[in-house]
């Protein structure tokens, strides 16, 4: 019985191991792992014949078992790690797909490259302290253009061609517009809040202009205003030289040169260096070889602006700034022609 | 302006080349927009034409020696009809580069034989020289024009082409310009001399001059010069005025455009013998009126118009232009010049009225100081008998309703230039700043300096302007650069501005592209689109651009449908447009109301065509999706109500649905009317538009954004229920009924089905149902329990049984 046992158990294990090495997947080792090593498995059920022997061959052929069976786990489990391995050497050639093909298309959504810029800007100014204000589109005459130290017959009006809203007051005025610049949010702003006063204004202007490649009759401005005791014109050149640096780079120079505009006196425009060719290059498309790009107008708030809105023109001063986000954009982007923006070709959004 | 480098010469000393100057007055506020070489004559001098003889083979052409200065005689063909020997000409030598008439670009000049004739050289047309496109006959040259010298010499020159802006008045003119560029340079201005004999009998006697209407003309001074001859200005004068933009005329006409340009005050001359008695009024047009202007337009005027009458009519339209019944003409012998001072406001006015915005209203408008005029007259007397002769009367009439009162001063404080600029500046620094500027400078104090501005300089009017004149003296590279050191004051933020930029994004993450379009569009495309059923008259353009642009949108839909019409015409889609802008809805006597809308239009394939997916038309319940999405990004979910047909007669009256929120509608949804994508005869069907109202948006109570729920720990048990209702149940009720037990965690609609096996007019709606509490495992019972109450009120609500 212990003979027959001991021996049983040996041939069992050489016709385990033999069919094992034959074995190449992971079906068919499992099929092996339960005929074998099983509940009901052949060395289990001869292992549970053990307990008709007496305790000395229990002992002897039980140790035998459990060497074999351990033995047929190794192997189990050695078998089952070369073909795992084999299989993965293969998984390049049994499951190779053609990764050229398109992928499955999803649909995404972009914000017009004005919204983008428009961002952009606000973002460099909220930064600095600055609020987002908004204003009305449709204006009066009194915030578009009195209170901006521009009155009616004023040659300055000239600078800013207006589309009159179809509208006569009582008094047989036609006081009524599109607003041609942000700026009368200046006023609007002031006249609703005591100094200290940081604001930023983004919004659509309109002007009576014939459009080319650089004119469109609708834009957007960004107009920005601080006032408080104490600031200056050497505060100014400070914040746009921080915004031009975020735009357009740490590396960028800022340069001012007199400019008019009736509500600010200093005025001034501000250009930054050429950031294509950096002065380089004499026939460059952005700076026309001149080394600067003429980036916004700005000044210090006019005193005759401050008083009208009822500000201590003594005790406080400001400084005050417009710019076009759509120039902004072309700069950065490259665009030839202002006409893109708002003609909304599928084929120029996608580009941004 | 064109200002002429020679003419600005004439006053101050340029030693700077010609685009340093330019770069020097852009950065001190002149602008020069372009600076134009006139020049670059190589081997081209002043030669004389000696002899003109006939072509022995041609009728119309000439051989004419001519001496180029080196007393060789050169013999050249020539075919211009006012080549005459004695005449100062501009030789070309062989290898002269200039513009071949025929080839029409510039080629090098070689001898040529013409008819049989070897020509050694060409005598110059203005368009050859590119001087301007005169080519009929040759440049004639001054008499005194030196022969052999180089041309470039003799008449090249440099053209600043300033961009004034309207308050440097000063810079519209060759003088005030020179002051300038002596301001910058620290070179001195000479002012021209004026010197002239009176030799005739008094003005007095000759003329008499009024003014009636003093507030609209403060000061009107007059010349008069007798027995001159009309004829063509010298040819320095034609040139000056060329170079600088205008048409000789005249010699007297030309005089008054000169020193136009020079000095920057008008000028005006009378045909006195036309002038009704000898008599010159200024007033107020009377009522009816008229003129015929010099343009020859017949002008009906009006009371506030200023005339320049004679005994009886308007001969001239004050300060704008003169009238034709007393033009100068060839037959003119006695001129009687005006030089005037008129109100800019009722001048720009006029030119408005009568939209003539003419070189002197341009000037006037803008105002000029009253102690020019008779600067300026006085040299345009001296100038008009050296170019036409004849005898200047004795004495000017000067009716200056205004006295010799000195010039207001301005003053200006260290503290308040240091309050503006932020830095320190010296008074020597001031001081001498200013009287660069050639400004009265007077030292009040060591902290104080007070100027009385030149007549050329009527933009110096408060402390500020002098502070904008040192700063842009002394360079704005020297004032520091600081950062805004006040504190950052605190503002109520802005919900609409925050809630437009999360709409934009949440619209563009769910796949919508954005555009933006013109917010003026037609009556036409609101008519397209059905908008007048529920809104009052747009706003409308007065003075609109294009007919297409004139009224003040009040919905974005005519723009995105436009939009999706423009791209249908080159790009396949699918097309998913937004829109966020605001509408215009008028108010009575007051600004519109405007309001913040998000708009979409969608149509086309569900994607770009692809191998893997099978496509079909985006319909609503795509764009229901969408928003479903967005809106959740905003932490909004909306119910979607049927909504009536007549609410958006822009809408499919069978496919469309109000969004309510809290029981507010923020936005509506819906296929397009069919008619109207007939309209805008549009490619793909269907079309799905919506509309967000985000000031509805705001207007929600607080609380029905976002809000955190916990998450629970127990785990949830589902139920698939397919249950059968009458067709005419909204399943979006349906699911209400489930959605509202309190142990109903979530509801999917997985399926909808009518046809075989059910019933006529039933449908069979199934759904996954998930139960969950957030404070216990629910028991197999509990759930079952649960649905079998849920089972019974759907039977009793909407007539719901359970599908075998």
């Amino acid at each position: 019985m212990t003979q027959s046992t001991v021996q049983s158990i040996e041939e069992l294990t050489q016709t385990a191991l033999r069919e094992l090495a034959l074995l190449d997947n992971s079906d068919a080792l499992e099929q092996w792992r339960v005929r074998y090593l099983g509940r009901r498995g052949d060395l289990t059920s001869i292992l549970r014949g053990l307990s008709q022997l007496d305790i000395e061959q229990r002992r002897e052929v039980g140790a035998l078992g459990n060497r074999a069976k351990s033995t047929l786990e190794e192997e189990l489990e050695k078998r089952g790690q070369e073909i795992s391995q084999a299989r993965l050497a293969q998984v390049a050639d049994l499951e190779r797909i053609d990764v050229t093909l398109p992928g499955r298309p999803v649909a995404t959504g972009r914000l017009h490259p004005t919204t983008q810029v428009v961002r952009e800007i606000t973002d460099a100014f909220v930064a600095m302290g600055f609020s987002i204000v908004e204003g009305p589109e449709v204006e009066w005459d009194h915030y578009n253009f009195e209170m901006l130290n521009i009155p009616q017959g004023h040659p300055a009006r000239d600078m800013w061609n207006t589309l009159w809203v179809d509208y006569v007051n009582e008094e047989g005025q036609r006081p009524m517009l599109l607003r041609t610049h942000t700026s009368p949010m200046q006023a609007r702003v002031m006249e609703s809040a005591q100094p200290p006063v940081r604001v930023i204004v983004p919004g659509k202007c309109y002007r009576y202009e014939a459009t080319d490649a650089t004119h469109e009759w609708h834009f957007y401005q960004v107009e920005g205003l601080a006032v408080d005791e104490g600031i200056t014109f050497a505060d100014l050149k400070g914040t746009l030289f921080e915004f031009a640096r975020r735009l357009f780079g740490s590396e960028r120079k800022v340069r001012f040169r007199c400019d008019y505009f009736p509500f600010v006196e200093p005025g001034v425009d501000m250009s930054i260096d050429c950031f294509s060719c950096q002065g380089s290059d004499s026939s460059c498309r952005i700076c026309r070889g001149s080394g600067w790009i003429e980036i916004m107008g700005a000044g210090m708030v006019h005193p005759q602006v401050l008083a009208g809105v009822g500000y201590d023109t003594e005790k406080y001063t400001g400084f005050a700034f417009g710019l076009g986000p759509e120039r902004i954009a072309m700069l950065k982007y490259g665009i030839d022609d202002i006409r893109h923006f708002y003609s909304n070709d599928l084929r120029f959004l996608r580009q941004f | 302006m064109q200002i002429p480098l020679s003419w600005l010469r004439e006053y101050v000393d340029i030693d700077l080349p010609a685009h340093e100057l330019a770069h020097r007055l852009t950065m001190a506020g002149v602008e020069v927009g372009e600076v134009t070489e006139l020049g670059g004559w190589e081997n081209c001098c002043v030669g004389q034409v000696m002899e003109v003889n006939p072509h022995p083979n041609a009728d119309s052409l000439r051989l004419c020696r001519v001496n180029p200065g080196d007393d060789s005689e050169m013999e050249v063909v020539c075919g211009a009809p006012n080549v005459a020997a004695g005449q100062k000409i501009c030789f070309a030598r062989v290898g002269a580069r200039l513009y071949n008439t025929h080839s029409e670009r510039h080629e090098t000049l070689k001898a040529a034989r013409i008819r049989g004739v070897v020509s050694e050289g060409m005598i110059c047309s203005e368009l050859e020289l590119g001087l301007g496109d005169g080519h009929e006959g040759i440049v004639v040259l001054s008499d005194d024009a030196p022969i052999g010298m180089a041309l470039d010499d003799y008449l090249g020159d440099t053209i600043l082409d300033l961009e004034v802006t309207p308050n440097r008045l000063d810079c519209f003119s060759v003088l005030g310009v020179a002051h300038e560029i002596g301001a910058l340079t620290g070179k001195p201005v000479w002012v021209p001399e004026v010197r002239y004999q009176e030799d005739g009998p008094p003005i007095t006697g000759q003329a008499t001059v009024s003014v009636a209407d003093p507030d609209l003309c403060p000061r009107y001074t007059a010349s008069l010069i007798q027995g001159l001859k009309i004829g063509p200005s010298p040819q320095w004068l034609q040139d000056r005025l060329a170079r600088a933009g205008l048409r000789p005329i005249s010699n007297v006409v030309d005089v008054t455009n000169y020193v136009m340009l020079e000095f920057n005050q008008p000028l005006h001359a009378f045909d006195l013998d036309k002038v009704r008695d000898k008599t010159i009024i200024v007033r107020r047009a009377a009522a009816g009126e008229a003129l015929e202007t010099l343009d020859g337009v017949e002008r009906e005027l009006n009371t506030e118009v200023l005339v320049i009458a004679d005994s009886r009519d308007p001969v001239g339209l004050g300060g704008v232009i003169g009238g034709a019944n007393s033009e100068i003409g060839p037959s003119t012998t006695s001129v009687l010049l005006e030089s005037a001072t008129f109100n800019s406001y009722n001048n720009r006015r006029t030119a408005d009225t009568f939209r003539l915005h003419t070189d002197a209203s341009q000037r006037f408008e803008k105002g000029l100081r009253p102690e020019l005029a008779p600067i300026a007259l006085r040299r345009a007397t001296q100038l008009i008998q050296e170019v036409a002769g004849g005898v200047i009367a004795q004495g000017i009439y000067d009716i200056y309703a205004g006295s010799d009162e000195p010039a207001p001063r301005v003053t200006l404080t260290l503290r308040r230039l240091k309050q503006i600029l932020g830095m320190d500046v010296s008074v020597d620094q001031v001081e001498a700043v200013f009287q660069s500027l050639e400004f009265d400078t007077e030292r009040l104090d060591e902290t104080t300096v007070s100027v009385a501005p030149p007549y050329w300089r009527s933009d110096i009017n408060i402390e500020e302007d002098l502070i904008e004149e040192v700063v842009r003296i002394i360079g704005y590279d020297n004032v520091p650069t600081t950062m805004l050191s006040t504190p950052i004051p605190y503002r109520q933020p802005a919900p609409m501005t925050e809630l437009k930029a999360r709409v934009r994004a949440a619209l563009a993450s769910v796949g919508l592209q954005e555009t933006i379009s013109y917010p003026l569009v037609s009556l036409e495309d609101l008519e397209r689109v059905n908008c007048f059923a529920e809104r009052s008259a747009p706003l409308r353009v007065a003075n609109p651009m294009s007919a297409g642009h004139d009224h003040l949108r009040p919905t974005l839909l005519a723009s995105l449908l436009g939009t999706l019409s423009y791209n249908e015409g080159h790009n396949e889609g699918p097309f998913r447009f937004f829109e966020q802008a605001r509408v215009f809805l008028p108010r009575p006597n007051q600004l519109p109301d405007e309001r913040e809308v998000a708009a979409g239009v969608i149509s086309g394939l569900r994607s770009e065509p692809s191998w893997l997916v099978d496509n079909g038309p985006l319909d609503f319940f795509d764009v229901k999706g969408m928003l479903t999405s967005a809106l959740a990004l905003l932490g909004l979910t909306p119910s979607w109500e049927p909504a009536p047909g007549e609410e958006n007669p822009a809408l499919h009256p069978g496919r469309a649905a109000n969004l309510v929120c809290s029981g507010h509608k923020i936005g509506v949804l819906g296929e397009l009317h069919p008619s109207i994508a007939e309209r805008f005869d549009l490619r793909y069907r269907p079309v799905t538009v919506f509309e967000i109202y985000l000031d509805d948006l705001l207007t929600l109570p607080v609380g029905s954004g976002r809000n955190f729920r916990s998450l629970t720990r127990f785990p949830s048990a589902h139920r698939d229920v397919a249950l059968v209702v009458p067709e005419d149940v909204p399943a979006g009720k349906v699911q209400d009924i489930l959605d509202r037990h309190r142990l109903v965690e979530k509801v999917e609609l997985f399926d909808v089905y009518a046809g075989e096996n059910l019933q006529p007019g039933m449908k069979s709606l199934a759904f996954h149902v998930y139960f969950q509490s957030s404070e216990r495992t629910l028991t197999a019972d509990e759930v079952n329990r649960t649905l079998d109450g849920l089972l019974r009120v759907l039977q009793r609500e909407v007539g719901a049984t359970l599908r075998d």
